[in-house]
């Protein structure tokens, strides 16, 4: 009697020692195949790297790196000699300038509304809306650039005064675009300053706007400075906008009137099957690849930096 | 009294200039709401009403063709669910694993922090550069210079990544911890836990997050139009090494096309897009909104 008992048991503890073994080994399994998918955005960032300053060697074999920063004639196409990035950049600029402006504007001034004056109801209807405007793709904003306020302009300055390509209408419909980003990036900033800074400031007499510009702002100010800089990095790397509605001519220029030539409307014009491979033009692509990762990362990196670096933690 | 005015002394200005700036103020702070919610209106009708001519049944079951009134978007739909499915079959196992492995199964080491920080900046990365990755290393090495649905797909699959991952982290690191424990206790080991308690718990929030991350890969252009290339496409793909185009890539070569009355027709694609990416949207905040409350932690 005690015999069998003792058999059973011992044949039980190997059955549970054995499924412990199988889910063990099951375990191993699916944490190499997990870590393995963590990597790939390691093997991502590597091959970008990898690829941009390997295919610019090339480039930089026949144009020096001063040349290409520094010069003011973008027409590879025409001779390498020619190929002053700066028309490009010059282009992007503009039009990220205008899209910074607007949204700087639009965003913060949304921000202090829902985040100081708006009642909770009202914020809860306001916010998806103006979210929306992040949701729709960006070649249909470059449409209504190019079909809706392109005209006005030209209604308003005179239709030989307005390109029909221009960076102004780029700017602005890009603005709208990046300001739901801008605003909510500076509306948690700002909800997180503590009720009692406000009181405070309520209790010495201040009105709401002092009390949204004197207490709220200085103390959210790293929130709304990273969301400037990261929605700014946005409108650098951003194509179709100013692909479809701010032209393909590169232009140095100060006037948002005028057709001008962004980095990104370069690239997809080169790359969309204009130039051959291997040829200097299709070389050029990358250089301005190469720069326009690098202005991006940089100001990722400084907005990200910014947040959390002077983050103020109250308790 | 005496005290008022002295305290308004002190700061500079009356008490009724103070006011008066602080409904001014207030003013342009509602402006800039309504600007942009006036502009988001102006865009809608400005689409509506240009493509709404053109938009019937024929539309959606025409190719594309050189005349305005006959030409559909039948070839590009197809390449559009092409994309969208086969991004979706390589982002969610990839993005929901690499979310799992960073915050159940990792250790907080230097790797791990290096990979975050790697995620972060990848979602910075602006489209053309994924689009000539893409380019580089999906159509001329892994298929031969083949411009396929499945390049453009990877490529998808590389650029909306990021935006799957953060938010599956953040819906794993909502299941409070006390679930975790009592999984522990009975002796669950690491990934029956994260089988049997995180996952389902954090399932709600991944769905909403991969749903966003799947509409910006029907949104996206600028990669698909290095990527695809093609400008008239009168057949949907029929397997994945097919040549394809999406509807906002055909949407952009209508907008360029020489015959301004292709406007029209753009715009009438614009908002079959728009209305498959709203509703999209729509489903995303419902699930995220039903099942928000969170447990007690």
């Amino acid at each position: 009697m005690s015999t069998t008992l003792n058999e059973t048991s011992q044949e039980q503890l190997e059955r549970v020692a054995r499924r412990r073994r199988r889910q063990h080994n099951e375990q191993k399994i699916v944490t190499v195949l997990l870590m393995a998918a963590a990597l790939i955005s390691i093997l991502t960032t590597v091959g970008v790297v990898i690829l941009l300053v390997s295919q610019s060697v090339g480039f930089f074999e026949e144009v020096s790196i001063w040349n290409f920063l520094t010069g003011t004639e973008w027409a590879p196409h025409i001779s390498p000699e020619q190929s002053g990035v700066l028309e490009l950049v010059s282009g992007t600029l503009l039009v990220a300038a205008i899209a910074g402006i607007v949204s700087l504007t639009l965003g913060l001034g949304a921000a202090i509304f829902l985040s100081e004056y708006a009642p909770e109801r009202l914020r809860r209807i306001l916010k998806p809306i103006l979210e929306v405007l992040a949701g729709i793709p960006t070649v249909v904003y470059g449409y209504f650039a190019l079909t809706f306020v392109t005209p006005i302009f030209q209604g308003i300055f005179g239709p030989e005064q307005v390109s029909v390509f221009n960076a102004l209408s780029a700017g602005i419909v890009m603005g709208l675009m990046i300001m739901p980003m801008v605003s909510t990036l500076s509306e948690d900033a700002m909800v997180a300053v503590p009720r009692s800074l406000r009181d405070a400031a309520y209790a010495l007499g201040a009105t709401r706007f002092e009390v949204a510009t004197k207490v709220v702002m200085p103390a959210a100010l790293s929130g709304i400075v990273a969301s400037f800089i990261l929605g700014l990095s946005r409108a650098i790397g951003e194509t179709m906008i100013v692909k479809i509605a701010a032209g393909a001519t590169p232009n140095l220029t100060l006037n948002p009137l005028e057709s001008i030539q962004a980095m990104t409307a370069y690239i997809v014009q080169i790359s969309g099957g204009e130039a051959a491979q291997g040829s200097f033009e299709y070389k050029t692509i990358f250089a301005v690849g190469l720069l326009l990762f690098i202005m991006t990362l940089g100001m990722n990196i400084v907005g990200r930096w910014v947040i959390s670096r002077f983050r103020q933690r109250y308790e | 009294m005496n005290d008022i005015s002295t305290k308004t002394k002190i700061q500079g200005s009356s008490h009724s200039v103070r006011l008066w700036r602080d409904r001014v103020f207030v003013a342009g702070f509602v402006m800039a709401v309504v600007i942009g919610v006036a502009g988001l209106l102006a865009l809608m009708l400005d689409v509506l009403i240009d493509g709404l001519p053109f938009l019937d049944f024929q539309f959606l079951t025409n190719y594309s063709s050189w005349e305005p009134h006959k030409a559909g978007i039948l070839g590009p739909l197809g390449g559009t669910l092409w994309i969208v499915s086969l991004t979706a079959l390589f982002t969610i196992p990839i993005g929901v694993g690499t979310a799992i492995y960073l915050e159940e199964f990792a250790s907080k080491s230097k790797l791990n922090r290096l990979i975050e920080l790697n995620i972060a900046n990848l979602a910075g990365v602006p489209s053309v550069i994924y689009g000539l990755l893409g380019l580089a290393m999906f159509v001329q090495f892994l298929f031969n210079g083949s411009r396929n649905v499945t390049a453009g797909a990877l490529t998808m699959t590389l650029l909306v990544l990021p935006i799957v991952v953060i938010a599956s982290q953040e819906a794993i690191r909502a299941v409070p911890s006390s679930y975790r424990d009592a999984a522990y206790a009975m002796g669950a080991n690491r990934w029956q836990v994260v089988k049997s308690v995180v996952l389902p718990q954090a399932m709600p929030g991944m769905m909403s997050g991969i749903i966003l991350a799947l509409s910006r890969a029907i949104g996206e252009s600028a990669p698909i139009l290095i990527i695809s290339s093609l400008v008239v496409v009168a057949f949907i793909p029929t397997s994945p090494d097919s040549a394809f185009t999406v509807l906002p890539l055909q949407i952009f070569t209508w907008i360029g096309h020489q015959n301004p009355e292709f406007r029209g027709i753009a715009a009438a694609a614009i908002v079959v897009l728009l209305i498959v990416l709203l509703s999209m949207n729509g489903v995303a905040i419902w699930i995220r909104s039903k099942y928000q409350s969170r447990p007690e932690q």
